[in-house]
């Protein structure tokens, strides 16, 4: 089946490479770009990311490919935003002070560990792990087809707190508590771990996304 | 919902490069050609290696173009993270790599000589993708310096202040290579891993020394390690990462499944 192009973002942050050579791997069209046409028209988006969120909030504003997202998120084409990229869907984040995300998912980001708690755990939660579903037992298209075991590199220390239960995806456990992983909001989705790093499960997932 | 927390080990082929070449000696010196890094790699992910170190030890040295490409060519086809280290000197150096595809980058000469360049590139690119990578030599009873030059020159800088020091600046992992134990396949310096991960904030990599899969349990068990390293007898298939990752998962170790399930 012809497939169109992904319109990866491109704003100067994260690992665009490998998110591109991971798209190619399962036929996804990649195509990085930063043209505010490009995303406005795109049919497909990942919004990749590494990095501070206030940063890549800020750019994400000035440079107007933010509106251009929420352009092409209000067409209804599926949005994928991986790390950093799927903290920068929801309405606020939490790192040196408060900035505005997005706002196409309900809900703030936070770190990982609040200062009272985190006894013997790293800020940091890197590593592979594998994911905790909601108990409604519908598992979202993006995790199709994969299994209880398959585990998914992470690295960061915030994550997102969906304002809606409804919205959470998927969660994996840190020290006493869920921290969500996976949050969706009718066609706009993230995922905090890195599916372009997480082997064949992560080009699965991928392949999930693309045939949304 | 999610299943019971267990704190997650990664499970690292170490790749030490020289121009375009696999090299490996023992104690960082008497350096041999094995072959092409790539095709290791490709490997080593194949295998279920859970992330790639690719470290030009003598990039101080020599020129570091090579690195850059061969990370390029890499990263078409293997799916998991990347630290690249050597000769990087500034925060130009690390874009680079990071375009290349790296996802990380280890600095060790630059950052002793320049520990500021550590909190540059840590503002620039997050902590996340810091590694300071420090090359650690017994010099007494629970003391090590710290070398640079891939271990042929000396600091004389304790690694446990300057392990402390370099996290301060804003390093976000720091790998720990034994010296004394590189390329033996003897075993970890569980002494030095056991204080260096008992006094760092940021995950560890402990590297040096693995020949088998009881040397990892026996790092683990002992120490707080976040990861660790394998190179030698890798390289040469004395030992599988499938094989230490079946026994890490059988002791109850946070390293992932891969494979059949």
């Amino acid at each position: 089946m012809a497939r169109n192009n992904t319109v990866i973002v491109d704003y100067g942050l994260g690992n665009l490479r490998s998110v591109a050579a991971a798209t190619a791997e399962i036929g996804g069209k990649p195509e990085v770009t930063a043209d505010l046409d490009a995303i406005r028209r795109a049919e497909r988006i990942i919004l990749p990311g590494v990095g501070a969120f206030p940063l890549a909030a800020q750019y994400l504003e000035t440079s107007g490919i933010g509106s251009a997202i929420t352009t092409a998120a209000g067409r209804g084409v599926p949005i994928l935003g991986i790390c950093l990229g799927m903290q920068l869907l929801f309405e606020r984040g939490n790192e040196f002070g408060w900035s505005n995300g997005l706002g196409l998912i309900r809900g703030d980001v936070l770190p990982v560990l609040r200062t009272d708690e985190g006894e013997g755990l790293r800020g940091t939660h890197i590593g592979w792990r594998s994911l905790g579903f909601p108990p409604s037992g519908r598992r979202a298209p993006l995790f199709t087809g994969l299994k209880a075991g398959d585990s998914y590199y992470f690295v960061h220390s915030f994550s997102a707190n969906p304002s809606d239960d409804r919205n959470v995806l998927a969660t994996v456990s840190y020290g006493t508590k869920d921290l969500v992983v996976s949050a969706g909001e009718a066609n706009v989705m993230g995922v905090q771990f890195h599916p372009e790093k997480s082997g064949s499960a992560g080009l699965r997932l991928l392949r999930n996304f693309i045939d949304i | 919902m999610a299943a019971a927390f267990k704190k997650p080990v990664r499970l690292i082929a170490r790749l030490d490069i020289k121009g375009k070449n696999l090299i490996k000696g023992i104690h960082l010196e008497g350096l041999r050609v094995i072959g092409s890094p790539n095709e290791k790699a490709r490997q080593y992910y194949e295998q279920g290696a859970d992330e790639l170190l690719y470290i030009d030890t003598v990039a101080s040295l020599y020129n570091r173009s090579h690195l850059a490409e061969l990370v390029t060519e890499v990263v078409k086809d293997v799916f998991i993270p990347i630290t690249v280290g050597g000769g990087v000197r500034a925060v130009s150096d690390v874009k680079e790599l990071l375009r290349a595809g790296a996802d990380k980058v280890a600095i060790n000469t630059a950052a002793v000589s320049n520990p500021s360049l550590i909190t540059d590139v840590a503002e620039s690119f997050g902590s996340q993708c810091v590694v300071l990578s420090i090359e650690a030599k017994k010099r007494g009873p629970g003391s090590w310096e710290a070398y640079v030059e891939g271990g042929r020159e000396k600091t004389g800088r304790d690694v446990l202040e300057w392990l402390e020091e370099g996290v301060a600046l804003g390093a976000g992992e720091v790998l720990v290579t034994s010296i004394d134990q590189d390329g033996t396949e003897k075993g970890f310096d569980i002494e030095l891993m056991g204080l260096a991960s008992q006094a760092s904030k940021v995950p560890i990599i402990a590297s040096g020394g693995m020949g088998s899969p009881s040397h990892a349990t026996a790092l683990l068990k002992q120490t707080k390690v976040d990861a660790v390293a394998g190179a030698r007898s890798l390289h040469y298939d004395r030992l599988g990462l499938p094989e230490v990752r079946r026994t890490l998962l059988a002791e109850g170790y946070g390293v992932r499944a891969h494979g059949p399930q």
